[in-house]
């Protein structure tokens, strides 16, 4: 982790959001905790409640910490800091602690230790201010069914004490809109299809204006046409200024629609950044990265290669692989079009060249593990 | 959202309103409840009938059930008697278990069904949630006892004569103000089921089963009434909720006990403050997790 005061630093311009965020892995790879803080930026002015300020994030939390009855940690010393506007993707293998940690932010649960901060004020104990400026999925869309799509929508609404209720029906029809439910909102909840019941859950985080949207595995259940409406919602409202924070196993959607995200496992966080920095860390780590030349002369491409520094290179029917070599004084790999003038200009036929780009699936693989059993 | 920012209003208090509402209505509105109400509406007809065909064969009036011969040897003199009767028979069970159903399933249906955590994130607040489910339960005590005793007063009306009162202290009262008494008597009945609906409250915010916690409160309901019976327990039946429940009946005299009255409303005041706390201590604090 950088410094604290570096955290804080307000972020001026979207494009430097990322900037501030930890590029190296949180926690240790042997899972060493980050040294204990101070008692934190006493000094980082506040804005005004009111202020719409960029320079705040939007969760932040501070070694925040959960064991569930039982004792094991659910979640364990968890400093995670979302920017505000971004969005935010939240990962990590079949329980390692995202929801616990979405409940401890939406207070519905207590932090056995540390602390959170959402839209800038401490949770749970400022509940009332934040949660109506937030939108929240969690854990799939649970609802009345015995009342239909629009009375469990109207029955959301009213929970809400900040909620018009002159404006109510207005609202809920849009939102119901929103999610394409219209037809279908006359229609008691359980008689609802799975990906119905997650539209109607989203519905329920939409029905007011949010700063914050919180999303736990949204596109769960939903058809094709669904999951592509939802990316474009998510879109959408982070055009508008939405901070959008969503867990989800589908790393392609994430991948898609994410600026930011942070990789959990076994309850700790193992890394979080902007996506493009995960990439491009994981790749660091691996080495710049594998070439492949697809070529009739695979001998020759060989020899060539090696005499540029390329190691473990491979050779399979047509194609040849290796490694790119660490460049010795920090100015990067060799230039891969020398490298290509070099084959060429050797009399090696060229049919295919290029690099393998990490995958955020990549990525997840290599931070949390190939194992498949969940974690006990 | 253009449109609704468009009409953007402050938030005032009474918009915390909306929730109560919201809650009455849906609450009314279930299936189950209206069940419960139908089967309380039910059992004035059926005493009334039973009543009926007894003493149409010629038999002795009295006797029958705990809920006072007094008033029920007087049924076929005074349809409103019916009233009383049917009070009586309800409210040492029929009327706490519905109470039992509905508080019991207050907050733990909510918890089970998952939909607790959006009321929550809403942001409802687990205070004015609790608020609003103890608001919700106690108008379902009085709609309860309404509907005992308007069905009492119609199947009543349609079977026996109605005409002047006659107090179990002997004197007479006219028939508009025996109706006034049978309201207070209603009234009282409600107010009497503030005690278990506190019980059944506190129940229901321990755990994440509704059906669990109903069939906890109408078993405690069944065993407590069993208690109040047992002669060796007689120092603690003075503190059981259901101790001076047929106090109502001290309304039919004149002038009016109120000694009794008083102390079982004192009882009902105290375990709603009792439970009522102990249902806020730990649904406040408690982890939701489903
Ligand atoms: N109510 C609970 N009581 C006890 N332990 C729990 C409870 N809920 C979750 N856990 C434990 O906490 C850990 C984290 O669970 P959590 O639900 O946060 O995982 P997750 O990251 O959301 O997983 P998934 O991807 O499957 O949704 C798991 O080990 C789980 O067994
Ligand atoms: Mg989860």
């Amino acid at each position: 982790m950088p410094p604290v005061g570096a955290v804080r630093r307000p972020v001026a311009q979207p494009h430097d959001m990322g900037e501030p965020m930890p590029k190296q892995p949180a926690t240790g790879p042997d899972g060493a905790r980050p040294p204990a803080r101070g008692s934190g930026p006493a000094g980082t002015p506040a804005p005004g409640p009111g202020v719409p300020s960029a320079g705040e994030w939007a969760i932040e939390t501070r070694g925040l910490t959960k064991a569930y009855r039982g004792g094991q940690l659910a979640v364990d010393g968890l400093d995670l800091v979302v920017p505000r506007g971004s969005v935010f993707g939240f990962l990590g293998p079949n329980g390692s602690g995202k929801t616990t940690t979405i409940r401890m932010l939406m207070g519905l649960i207590d932090a056995t230790a540390g602390s959170a901060r959402v839209l800038g004020q401490p949770m749970p104990a400022a509940g009332r201010r934040v949660l109506p400026k937030v939108g929240a999925l969690i854990e799939g869309p649970a609802l009345y069914g015995f009342l239909s799509g629009r009375e469990n929508l109207r029955r959301f609404d009213a929970a809400d004490p900040d909620a018009d209720p002159r404006s109510r029906d207005a609202r809920v029809g849009h939102a119901l809109e929103r999610v394409g439910l219209g037809a279908a909102a006359g229609k008691k909840a359980r008689a609802y299809s799975l990906g119905m019941k997650q539209r109607l859950g989203l519905a329920a985080a939409l029905l007011r204006p949010r700063e914050l949207l919180v999303l736990d595995e949204p596109t769960n259940g939903l058809d094709p046409q669904g999951m592509r409406e939802i990316r474009a919602l998510v879109r959408e409202l982070a055009a508008d200024g939405t901070t959008v924070f969503l867990s989800s196993h589908l790393l392609d959607e994430i991948e898609q629609v994410c600026t930011h995200a942070a990789v959990m496992a076994r309850g700790r966080l193992i890394t979080q950044g902007t996506v493009a920095d995960l990439s491009s860390t994981v790749l660091g780590s691996r080495g710049p990265g594998r070439l492949t030349v697809t070529t009739p002369d695979p001998a020759d491409a060989v020899r060539v290669l090696k005499e540029h520094g390329l190691t473990g290179l491979q050779i399979t029917d047509d194609r040849v692989t290796g490694e790119l070599p660490e460049a010795d004084d920090g100015a990067g790999p060799p230039e891969l079009a020398d490298l290509n003038a070099a084959l060429v200009h050797a009399g090696v036929r060229v049919r295919g060249f290029g690099t393998e780009r990490a995958t955020l699936e990549d990525v997840f693989v290599q931070l949390t593990g190939e194992g498949f059993d969940v974690a006990g | 959202m253009s449109q609704a920012e468009g009409v953007l209003r402050r938030p005032r208090p009474l918009w915390s309103l909306g929730l109560l509402r919201s809650e009455i209505t849906m609450t009314f509105r279930r299936w189950r409840t209206l069940a419960l109400l139908a089967v309380l509406a039910g059992v004035p007809v059926l005493v009334g009938i039973a009543v009926k065909i007894e003493t149409g064969d010629g038999g002795p009036g009295g006797g029958g059930g705990q809920g006072g011969p007094a008033f029920i040897s007087q049924v076929t003199h005074n349809g409103l008697f019916l009233v009383f009767t049917s009070l009586a028979v309800t409210l040492p069970f029929f009327l706490p278990m519905s109470i039992g159903v509905i508080a019991g399933d207050s907050l733990a249906g909510e918890a089970h069904g998952g939909t607790l955590r959006y009321l929550l994130v809403a942001p409802a607040g687990r205070t004015r949630l609790l608020l609003v489910k103890y608001a919700t339960t106690l108008t379902f005590c009085l709609v309860a006892t309404l509907v005992v005793a308007l069905s009492a007063l119609v199947t009543g009306a349609l079977l026996f004569p109605l005409g002047e009162v006659t107090l179990l202290s002997g004197t007479s009262i006219s028939f508009g103000e025996g109706l006034l008494r049978a309201l207070a008597i209603a009234v009282v009945v409600a107010l009497s089921l503030i005690g278990v609906a506190a019980v059944g409250l506190f129940i229901s915010a321990l755990t994440s089963s509704g059906i669990a916690a109903m069939a906890t409160t109408v078993g405690l309901l069944i065993t407590v009434q069993i208690l109040d019976t047992i002669p060796q327990l007689s120092a603690v039946q003075p503190y059981l909720f259901p101790h001076y429940w047929l106090s109502f009946a001290d309304l039919l005299r004149d002038p009016v006990y109120w000694d009794q009255l008083q102390k079982n409303l004192g009882l009902q005041a105290l375990y709603a403050a009792v439970f009522g706390s102990a249902a806020w201590a730990r649904f406040t604090t408690r982890d939701i997790t489903a």
